[in-house]
């Protein structure tokens, strides 16, 4: 606990040593990092599957006879909830929080580690109630992740809205209480646990992201959960919370007052958050990967600490862009589009800063730094796109078109996972030991980056042409012309190669493991505290006898009078020449 | 080797992306209503980004290339620069200004029907849509969705006003250069009213009525689409509009039924 670092010998922290105690129901911060990430992966690749069935239908309407309409619709669904929720916020806050979190600040472990041993067991029990839905009488729900009612909870009303809409309720609750214990424990931790030296202006980026996330996580995630319970009772009790007067399918339903875009509200006070949730985290990591491989130190640390808590702090007032065409106040749409440009101030100096970060910088430029790098490139489109459907009335006519769908893939699915794939290979050699292939790694990252553009970018395009998104086909609509078919097969071709070279990704780390080359203790000579632990991996505890001291930033790289480009965090500022190796 | 390869890469993606934007190929479809304001919108804020994307790509490209590291080449320390940082501050917002300012006069506009705009109501369900005109009186009689299970449309039949009022189950007629304002109702779940040509965009809720208007300024038809999730068969919600001179607008309206012969009391 928190007496940590008063008592720098190990009396908390007895090593495990049974099998399960050590691998299973593990509380080492370490084990539980690598199963929410592992987890995280596997479930990821169910959504990456279904993505490929959408495409099926996309390219080829009418090829594939056994994707029809519903279960489009619940291919649909569940890839968007899956991709957000189980593997994104669960890979970033569970997996890197968890790795990252005590080594980088100096501590043995998390806070709270039974608690944190808990959050995995609960997010695994919410994955397998996701999947459990597959397996339902009416499958999976179909009513988009966004689960408006009342379409997600009347019977009949669209697909699952039977079993399938109350597990995904179940499942997301479940998640909710994970990702609160999670969330509670890495605030704790960041709070309370930071080793002697270690300031909060010392800390490294992907701490502060990483901890901005969960406080945003902890105010976030209770409107979904209160969103979530009320749905639930309109589907099991036939209450009114958000059902008004309706009459569906030539019956009158008997429900009444209650008000559809209530729900829209608590949904989107979530939904905009977490979508900061995923990308703050992200960005703390590429800004760490940029400044390691360039040599350099972040530009303008503490702008980019501020530009994130802004991030953060506006965040929470613009979640109505998303209800532009709602039906909601109209005068609505003046603040929330102002709120939301202003959020590209803080944005736009992110990029600004990464980008004078590689300015003089001397660039590696391996797997991890080219995934930071593209995480840049696909933020800037996506970003910049963001400010079409921000600005209420050029939101207008792309609302609901495949504009939206290529503007939040590039900004939150490929700009995150490019966040999480740097990341991976940045740390696998502390992880694991071992080193990954450069060559596989550089393969993973020239499909996957190129391939992103090219099935997202002509989306953008559909948009503007007024193609809407959700859509099982598109035949018989005269306003589009004959070019968006070709499109799609060919952005359906792009992605089965870029989802099956998500197959070199795996295979190169499953391999790596065992078979790659010994990895060094500090392989890309980095300042941060986690790479100057006693053993590689880490061992229980993390730091051996004594903690590590902190005398200086996260970024002391290229000192012009250090004889080495490197300085780390554990170094006196009297001693810039001994550097531990 | 990485940083070469990079930087091409980077810069054939500006170049493909500027081509594809430029070829016209994936543009707007032909305007057919008054909405030229918002595709102006849509202009300046495809300049502004569309400048933003290419400038900082084409550094990020030669960043990646002259940064690259090779024998002898140093990093140079370089943390802050106030200045530096104040002044792409301020290039950032005067780019904001200039999309959002403009933007949010236009979209007061878009929110403030004029006064001589005649109403039509739309009604949408699963998966179709029909269409209510006011007739002689130009007034819609009162509706309540407990009627749902009297008519189709749950208009109160007692209401004088309802008398006259035309039902039809499409296509949507209107006049040409007549603004319009579209006045929405849902029987069941959210849809959404979309004529890509007519730009405008609004959802339909059960339980409530909103609004979206706009002038037709183009003879001919379009397709009227769903673009709210609104169950298996969204993507078949679609009507036609046909937009027509006031004359033959007239004459059609006349030909068809009034509640007061259709719907019995």
């Amino acid at each position: 606990m928190a007496h940590a670092v008063s008592h720098p010998t190990q009396e908390h922290h007895h090593e495990p040593t049974s099998f399960w105690s050590r691998y299973i129901f593990s509380q080492d911060h370490k084990v539980i990092a690598i199963q929410y990430m592992i987890t995280a992966l596997i479930v990821g690749f169910v959504g990456l599957f279904l993505s490929w069935l959408m495409r099926l239908q996309l390219g080829f309407p009418g090829e594939f006879n056994f994707i029809n309409p519903n279960n489009y619709l619940q291919f649909m669904t569940q890839h968007g909830m899956i991709m957000i929720v189980y593997l994104l916020t669960a890979a970033l806050l569970g997996g890197f929080g968890n790795y990252l979190i005590p080594l980088m600040i100096g501590a043995r472990d998390m806070a709270f580690p039974f608690l944190n041993m808990l959050s995995y067991w609960t997010y695994l029990a919410s994955v397998l109630l996701l999947l459990a839905a597959f397996f339902v009488p009416g499958g999976p729900t179909g009513a988009g992740w966004t689960l408006y009612p009342p379409q997600s909870v009347l019977p009949n009303a669209s697909p699952g809205s039977e079993w399938g809409i109350r597990l995904m309720i179940l499942s997301l609750a479940v998640f909710v209480a994970a990702g609160t214990m999670g969330g509670l424990n890495y605030v704790t931790t960041v709070l309370q646990m930071r080793t002697r030296g270690m300031t909060l202006m010392r800390m490294p980026l992907t701490v502060w992201g990483i901890f901005i996330a969960s406080v945003l996580a902890l105010f976030a995630f209770p409107a979904l959960f209160v969103g979530g319970v009320m749905l639930l009772l309109d589907n099991l009790f036939g209450t009114s919370f958000f059902i008004p007067v309706v009459n569906l399918l030539g019956k009158q339903l008997g429900r009444e007052g209650g008000n559809p875009i209530l729900y829209q509200h608590l949904f989107w006070y979530f939904g905009h958050p977490e979508v900061y949730i995923v990308i703050l985290p992200a960005m703390g990591v590429i800004s760490d990967l940029l400044a390691t491989h360039a040599r350099k130190p972040i530009f303008g640390y503490k702008a980019m600490v501020i530009s994130m808590a802004a991030i953060a702090a506006i965040g929470f007032v613009v979640w109505a862009h998303h209800m532009f065409v709602s039906g909601m106040n109209p005068y609505f749409g003046f603040w929330f589009a102002i709120a939301t440009l202003i959020i590209a101030i803080p944005s736009a100096v992110k990029t600004y800063n990464w980008l004078l970060t590689l300015w003089k910088g001397n660039l590696h430029l391996n797997t991890p730094m080219l995934f930071a790098i593209g995480f840049i490139s696909t933020f800037i489109i996506g970003g910049l796109t963001g400010l079409f459907l921000g600005n209420v009335i050029v939101d207008v006519p792309l609302h609901d078109t495949y504009f939206v769908t290529g503007h939040f893939h590039l900004v939150m699915g490929v700009s995150a996972i490019f966040g999480i794939f740097g990341g991976l290979y940045h740390w696998f050699p502390k992880a694991v030991g071992r080193m990954y292939s450069e060559a596989l790694g550089k393969l993973h990252f020239w499909v996957t980056f190129v391939g992103s553009y090219l099935i997202f970018f002509p989306m953008l395009g559909e948009g503007f042409l007024g193609v809407p998104r959700r859509y099982f086909s598109f035949r018989g609509i005269e306003s589009f012309p004959d070019i968006i078919n070709d499109l799609n097969a060919f952005i359906t071709v792009v992605a089965l190669i870029v989802g099956a070279a998500q197959l070199i990704f795996v295979f190169n780390l499953v391999w790596s493991v065992f078979k790659g080359r010994k990895a060094e203790a500090n392989p890309w000579r980095a300042t941060t505290l986690e790479w100057q632990t006693p053993t590689t991996p880490p061992p229980h505890g993390n730091w051996g006898e004594q903690l590590p001291v902190v005398y200086r930033g996260a970024y002391d790289y290229s000192l012009p009078d250090a004889p080495q480009d490197y300085v780390p965090q554990t170094v006196p500022p009297s001693e810039k020449a001994r550097v531990r190796v | 080797m990485q940083g070469i390869l990079l930087a091409i890469v980077l810069v054939l993606l500006i170049v493909g992306a500027v081509a594809l934007t430029l070829s016209g190929t994936l543009w707007l479809s032909p305007l057919a209503s008054n909405w030229g304001m918002i595709d102006n919108m849509l202009v300046i804020t495809l300049v502004v980004t569309g400048l933003a994307f290419v400038v900082l790509n084409l550094v990020l490209a030669y960043l990646v290339w002259r940064y690259r590291a090779r024998d002898g080449q140093k990093a140079t320390y370089f943390a802050e620069d106030h200045k530096l940082e104040r002044n792409l501050i301020l290039i950032t917002a005067l780019g904001i200004i200039v999309m959002l300012g403009p933007g949010l006069f236009v979209y007061s506009e878009y929110i403030h029907p004029p006064r001589e705009a005649m109403t039509v109501e739309v009604l949408a369900q699963q998966w179709r849509w029909s269409f209510r005109y006011p007739g002689a009186d130009g007034q819609l009689g009162r509706t309540d969705p407990k009627l749902f299970a009297q008519n189709a449309f749950g208009i109160d039949v007692t209401d004088p006003a309802a008398q006259d009022d035309v039902l039809v189950t499409g296509p949507l007629h209107l006049p040409l250069n007549k603004p319009v304002v579209i006045q929405l109702r849902s029987k069941d779940v959210l849809h959404s009213f979309y004529v890509p040509e007519f730009r405008a965009k609004m959802d339909a809720v059960p339980g409530m009525v909103t609004r979206l208007w706009f002038t037709p300024t183009k003879m001919g038809t379009f397709d009227l689409l769903c673009v709210e999730l609104c169950g298996t068969a969204h993507f078949q919600m679609r009507s036609k509009v046909i937009v027509e001179s006031p004359k033959d607008f007239e004459r059609w309206l006349q030909q068809q039924p009034t509640v007061a012969q259709t719907i019995k009391r």
